[in-house]
């Protein structure tokens, strides 16, 4: 049974006054407005609250920046605490992966230059879910159980996923992991802020949306120490933007059009140059 | 009708039990994969579809073909085809059951799979194939079930009947359709971005379906009170020939624009199928012999001497079944992962809990058809 | 006269005492009634020990609630309830309501139990922490 907003107050406020349960009849007068303010209400409550807004949000790698293991690890670590990601061994089919790190051949998959300087052969490029602007995960999926947001993150409702595979036969990015067994035995420590996933669904990074509403950076870029950069693609003031204005970035397999939102610096340089 | 179905003789009750005990384990099988999880398959997040998803694919095909039966009967009356069309219709009921099975067993959330009818979906083509192939299911049982009421009593069929007979003709034509369109619209997987991915779909279809009714006409004439015509063998092996020729051109094509554009992402499935990849090769035999019995089916059914000789008409009949088989039941969907987004060659292999529910499947897809085929044999015999 | 009518009205018997058997087996005994645990530390510290909603609002419609709540935070990137008298709340089933319902067993699955449902929340959410 799904109710509808408006309907959903009224009820309350009937079962309240139903009840006498405290509430007085001017409440029921009350309803209505409280009815036709919830947008505008809401949204003034998300003008006035911390949250961090954005038409859409998107990531800038700066590859330089991610010179060690540590680099690396200090990042994937920060999102497997946050996201109760389970940990099957680094060999084991039913990895589950949110962002990791592959070299460039494998990351820029299709882009294969022999003549490339052997610094940036060698190098190391973190992955994850491009939120593309046109994700085909979403277009295949026969329940919406992924989707577009209007604020430009692909999220996933673990509750609504039927674990068809549908989505991760269409991401070009390999970015979608599913859930083969129950994920919580592999835990290592659960952290009781954010759920766990359940077997038999497909999960993915999710640019941390629970935090963005608390007004915090994704985890990635907070541990990144610089090297990741996260803002409003559509806002030409933002810092993404600012560094996409000045610099050449790239982006994992752009002539598939599915446009992703997170774009490389490549080649050194840097954001900070 | 179906009372039809619970007298029979000792061999048709032990080919019955049998069917049973291997549901048995199938569902054994499947129990344990509800218990733990996707994770007693072979497939990992590389290969995320094996065995199950191919099987749907292929069996969508065998189903779509009954049409290849019905368009002679229905629109060019072609009399021989009378007795037979009823034949291709239940052969069709039982393939839908199986891919509608095959689709369930596939899902890691198995209990959540009416959120597909809850949350309609227009844009996945999952939700159209899901509407298709309930609606085939349902068209093939009652143009069958009715026709054979009627035979029954010994009136024609209904008029209605009819009109559902040609609506089922383009109906077949879009479950298979609609199937190619999970595959071909995707950008990540190059080697299913194929335009022509329907067409070689509904040929390799029209090929396997009628030979694999072939042979199950082949075995009613052995075994039971229905004796086959000559002549609708011999048209049944000719679409099967033509169809047959069709598929195998269609993939050439698509062998040489991977080949001639030498673009490296087109070209790597087929490398890995003939050649393997990265030292990386479990598909190499499989592809080798669908390519050896493709042609040995082909030249078989074309040459006219071995074509009407009914001992050599069964195994060519395999050979072409088998070939399209390897090609769509297991082939197109394995190499469509290889090599991964990341360009490495992953390799997938079927465990035996996944080969005991695919098993298990086919079993109950064999036992509906026995059934219903039973039905139409104690139908018939009776009106003798 | 029913033919084999002795056999057939055994039958009917047999049938009608397994079909109330539940019943039978339940006769006499107390209808205990759930009585769900407010005994948490968070629930505990509040001043003012009040739900999102009503009592009887968040027992009849919590199960709506929280979908209703999944769909706006998750979809809509909503993250703030405003219920009938105006509050706002942080709309989070891990921060929200299980901070305060800490306690599964006796506040949860107490109702749970009873109307007998198994709702499969916890397979997700939580129940780490208390581990």
């Amino acid at each position: 049974m799904k109710i509808e907003r408006r309907e959903f107050l009224k009820l309350g406020a009937a079962v309240a006054v139903g009840l006498g349960g405290g509430l007085t009849l001017d409440v029921l007068t009350k309803t209505k407005p409280a009815a036709a303010e919830t947008r505008t209400d809401v949204a003034g409550t998300r003008v006035s609250s911390k949250a961090l807004h954005a038409k859409r949000w998107a990531m800038v790698v700066d590859a330089s920046k991610f010179k060690t293991e540590e680099d690396f690890r200090r990042v994937k670590e920060a999102c497997v605490k946050a996201h109760n990601i389970p940990d099957f061994g680094p060999d084991s089919k039913h990895q589950i992966k949110w962002i990791w790190e592959e070299p460039f051949e494998r990351t820029f998959y299709g882009v294969d230059d022999p003549y490339l300087p052997e610094a940036i052969k060698k190098e190391n490029f973190p992955v994850m879910c491009n939120h593309c602007e046109n994700p085909p995960c979403v277009r295949v999926c026969p329940t919406q159980a992924t989707f577009k947001r209007p604020d430009g993150i692909v999220g996933m409702d673990y509750h609504r996923c039927i674990g068809c595979r549908f989505c991760m036969a269409a991401c070009p990015f390999g970015a979608r992991s599913f859930n083969f067994v129950d994920p919580r035995p592999y835990i290592k420590d659960i952290n009781p802020d954010f759920p766990t996933r359940t077997k038999g669904v497909v999960e993915k990074c999710n640019f941390c949306m629970e935090r963005l509403d608390q007004g915090l950076m994704p985890v990635c870029v907070e541990a990144s120490n610089g090297a990741l950069v996260f803002g409003d693609l559509d806002d030409p003031t933002s810092d993404v933007r600012k560094i996409l204005d000045t610099h050449y970035a790239i982006r994992r397999k752009p002539e598939l059009g599915t446009g992703p939102s997170v774009f490389y610096l490549v080649g050194g340089g840097g954001a900070g140059a | 009708m179906l009372e039809k179905a619970l007298s029979g003789s000792r061999r048709y009750w032990a080919w019955i039990v049998f069917l049973l005990l291997l549901i048995l384990v199938g569902f054994l099988a499947y129990m344990r994969q509800f218990e733990i999880g996707l994770g007693v398959t072979g497939m990992s997040r590389d290969v995320s579809w094996g065995l199950y998803i191919a099987q749907f694919t292929f069996l969508v095909g065998v189903a779509a073909s009954a049409v290849m039966v019905a368009i002679p009967y229905y629109l060019h009356d072609y009399k021989r085809f009378k007795d037979i069309v009823i034949y291709g219709e239940f052969l069709a009921v039982s393939c839908v059951v199986m891919c509608i099975l095959f689709i369930f067993v596939d899902l890691g959330q198995p209990m959540r799979i009416m959120n597909v009818i809850l949350h309609p979906t227009p844009h996945s083509m999952m939700f159209w194939d899901m509407c298709v192939l309930f609606g085939y299911l349902l068209l093939n049982f009652i143009i069958g079930w009715t026709s054979l009421g009627a035979e029954r009593k010994g009136f024609p069929h209904p008029h209605w009947v009819k009109v559902l007979a040609y609506i089922a003709i383009p109906w077949a034509v879009s479950i298979h359709t609609v199937t190619a369109f999970l595959y071909s619209g995707l950008p990540a997987r190059s080697f299913w971005l194929s335009a022509i991915m329907a067409a070689r779909f509904l040929a390799s279809a029209f090929a396997a379906g009628p030979a694999l009714l072939v042979i199950f006409l082949l075995i009613l004439r052995k075994v039971s009170s229905f004796k086959v015509g000559k002549e609708a063998l011999q048209a049944l092996a000719k679409i099967v020939a033509y169809a047959m020729i069709a598929n195998v051109f269609f993939f050439l094509l698509e062998v040489f624009t991977a080949f001639y554009s030498r673009i490296p992402e087109d070209m790597a499935a087929f490398q890995y199928l003939f050649w393997g990849l990265d030292g990386k090769h479990s598909l190499v035999p499989f592809m080798w012999s669908a390519a050896v019995l493709a042609l040995l089916g082909i030249a078989l059914l074309v040459i006219p001497r071995t074509r009407k000789n009914e001992v050599i008409l069964p195994f060519a009949m395999a050979a072409v079944y088998l070939a399209a088989w390897i090609d769509k039941g297991v082939n197109l969907i394995l190499a469509g992962f290889v090599p991964n987004p990341f360009g490495q060659v992953i390799q997938y292999a079927p465990t035996a809990t996944e080969i005991m529910i695919v098993i298990g499947v086919y079993a109950i897809g064999l036992l509906i058809l026995t059934v219903l085929y039973k039905v139409v044999l104690g139908v018939r015999e009776e009106r003798a | 006269m029913i033919y084999g009518g002795k056999k057939i009205f055994a039958g009917l018997f047999i049938f009608v005492v397994l079909l109330i058997s539940p019943f039978l087996a339940n006769i006499g005994k107390a209808d205990a009634q759930p009585n769900p645990s407010l005994n948490t530390p968070a629930i505990n510290a509040l001043a003012t020990k009040q739900c999102v909603g009503s009592q009887q609002f968040m027992r009849t419609y919590h199960m709506q609630l929280l979908n209703q709540w999944r769909d706006q935070a998750l979809r809509h990137g909503e993250y703030t309830y405003v219920n009938s008298q105006g509050q706002k709340f942080t709309i989070s089933l891990e921060n929200t309501c299980l901070k305060c319902h800490s306690n599964e067993q006796q506040f949860c699955n107490t109702c749970h139990t009873y109307v007998g449902v198994t709702p499969y929340c916890w397979e997700c959410h939580q129940k780490g922490a208390t581990q």
